[in-house]
């Protein structure tokens, strides 16, 4: 079995973001691989920008770092010109900007997410190649495979900031459950007129789904609490 | 504005990777554009489908827009190329405008401007990769044009990128004729999309169809067509040879 410990390091990912009524949430998994190996089993893939945009980030860790730093670069400069925040659009756009421009060279999916005066919550969603598409709601990186159909069913206009998180929650666990190149710990970041909450939910906090199991200390917290006939199935 | 990261990776004859200066293939992609003139002006339907290889990953993309006051730019392919496209198109509108000369661009001028730009690109190796199609009237005059990603440039009154090239253009060769009323037109324009939708992976039931006439530009909100499954054949066709398909 080939571990690869030098292949890039990458953030298969499950990413994702959500419009509700009064603002967004972003969500994301924890695991950066590689190769076959959990490099860093707790990143934080939700990046800030400005005060009031975030970036999921997803693919290369490093494309997706660099070209986060030049944004949180290039928008500080941008505010102190503008002389208020700047807005999710924008943001946006000088993410597509370094995307489309470089996609020869980068391997990254991101998803912008913020709040701004102007047009309220808003997400971006900008996949391989630079195409950028305003969405009510995106997910993105390898485990968003496996959440198209749960979306399709799930998503409604006009959740509640409650609703809204769970429903990204679910939806992270769901994809961490299916997808060898997500896990770890659910992520989330509600951005609103009222500011920015950060949230974690740890692996072992999340609902169990199909053929998963109530984790235990050891099986013999098992055997002993079973009864007289502890190996009778 | 453009801001390329800055590297240096040498020579691109010797050194293969850095020849990164070249699309080699395209990632989120619209399927076919088909468009007609007919009495009043120019129709061009798309559906609104960005595919993202085999998953039919955005279904709200508007692949159809208007290009100054005389025209209508249509495109299939890479979605970020078309996006960039039509911020080029942008500046040459707003140059257009600001010679304040009462001329505006017309859709010959526009499908000219484009063809030089994706000919230029595929010279350098470095292709828009997409095919437009662009349509417009002006002074009474109605007009439909091509382009596709390696510069290849044509007029016509009936064209099809992608899949429509093989789907839609047999239908339009046969029943396309040059007084179709507006009803007749959209029509017809239906009848090529509901066989794109049957035989195209990469259709989604989801269409616009856009008017271009000399009074102006109207995209219509986007639909679904009704399919038709009932045919006896369809019921039981493995019931004689069980196994086939």
């Amino acid at each position: 079995m080939d571990l690869n410990l030098d292949a890039p390091h990458s953030m298969g990912t499950t990413i994702i973001g959500v419009t509700y009524n009064g603002g967004v949430v972003l969500g994301a998994d924890s695991r950066t691989s590689t190769g076959m190996y959990v490099a860093n089993r707790a990143s934080d893939k939700i990046t800030q920008l400005t005060d009031n945009v975030y970036v999921c980030r997803s693919g290369s860790a490093a494309d997706s770092q660099v070209v986060s730093d030049y944004v949180r670069y290039f928008l500080h400069q941008h505010t102190i010109q503008l002389g208020q925040p700047a807005t999710v659009k924008v943001s946006a756009n000088l993410i597509r900007m370094l995307a489309y421009n470089n996609k020869n060279m980068l391997q990254t999916g991101l998803i912008v997410g913020g709040w701004d005066k102007y047009e309220g919550g808003k997400i971006y969603g900008i996949p391989l190649g630079g195409t950028v598409v305003e969405q009510p709601f995106a997910i993105g990186g390898s485990g968003s495979s496996y959440l198209y159909g749960f979306f399709d069913q799930a998503w409604k206009e006009n959740m509640t900031k409650e609703e809204a998180e769970q429903l990204v929650v679910k939806a992270v666990s769901l994809a961490i459950a299916r997808d060898g190149a997500s896990g770890g710990v659910v992520r989330t970041v509600i951005i609103n007129s009222e500011g920015v909450t950060r949230n974690f939910y740890p692996g072992d906090k999340l609902q169990l789904w199909h053929e998963e199991l109530e984790p235990q200390n050891s099986l013999l917290d098992i055997l002993n609490a079973a009864g007289p006939e502890p190996m009778a199935i | 504005m453009t801001f390329t990261i800055p590297i240096d990776n040498g020579d691109a004859l010797k050194n293969a990777e850095a020849d990164s200066q070249r699309t080699l293939y395209p990632y989120v992609t619209g399927t076919s554009i088909v468009a007609i003139k007919y009495k009043d002006g120019v129709l061009m339907a798309s559906d609104m489908g960005g595919s993202y290889g085999s998953t039919l990953r955005y279904k709200n993309i508007e692949r159809v827009k208007a290009i100054g006051k005389h025209s209508l730019l249509g495109a299939s392919g890479e979605i970020s190329d078309f996006q960039e496209i039509l911020r080029y198109l942008d500046e040459l509108v707003l140059n257009d405008n600001m010679w304040d000369d009462g001329n505006s661009l017309g859709p010959k001028e526009v499908h000219n401007y484009l063809t030089r730009v994706m000919y230029n690109r595929r010279n350098k190796f470095n292709p828009l990769w997409n095919t437009l199609v662009l349509g417009g009237v002006k002074n009474g005059e109605s007009y439909l044009g091509m382009v596709s990603m390696i510069g290849v440039s044509f007029e016509d009154n009936h064209v099809a990128t992608g899949f429509g090239n093989h789907l839609a253009r047999p239908i339009l060769r046969d029943e396309w004729r040059a007084d179709l009323s507006f009803e007749d037109g959209v029509k017809l324009l239906e009848k090529c999309m509901r066989v794109l939708l049957y035989r195209d992976r990469s259709a989604i039931n989801k269409l616009q169809i856009a008017k271009i006439t000399e009074e102006g530009v109207t995209v219509s909100q986007p639909y679904s067509l009704k399919t038709f499954w009932e045919f006896q054949a369809f019921h039981n066709p493995t019931a004689g040879a069980q196994g086939s398909w």
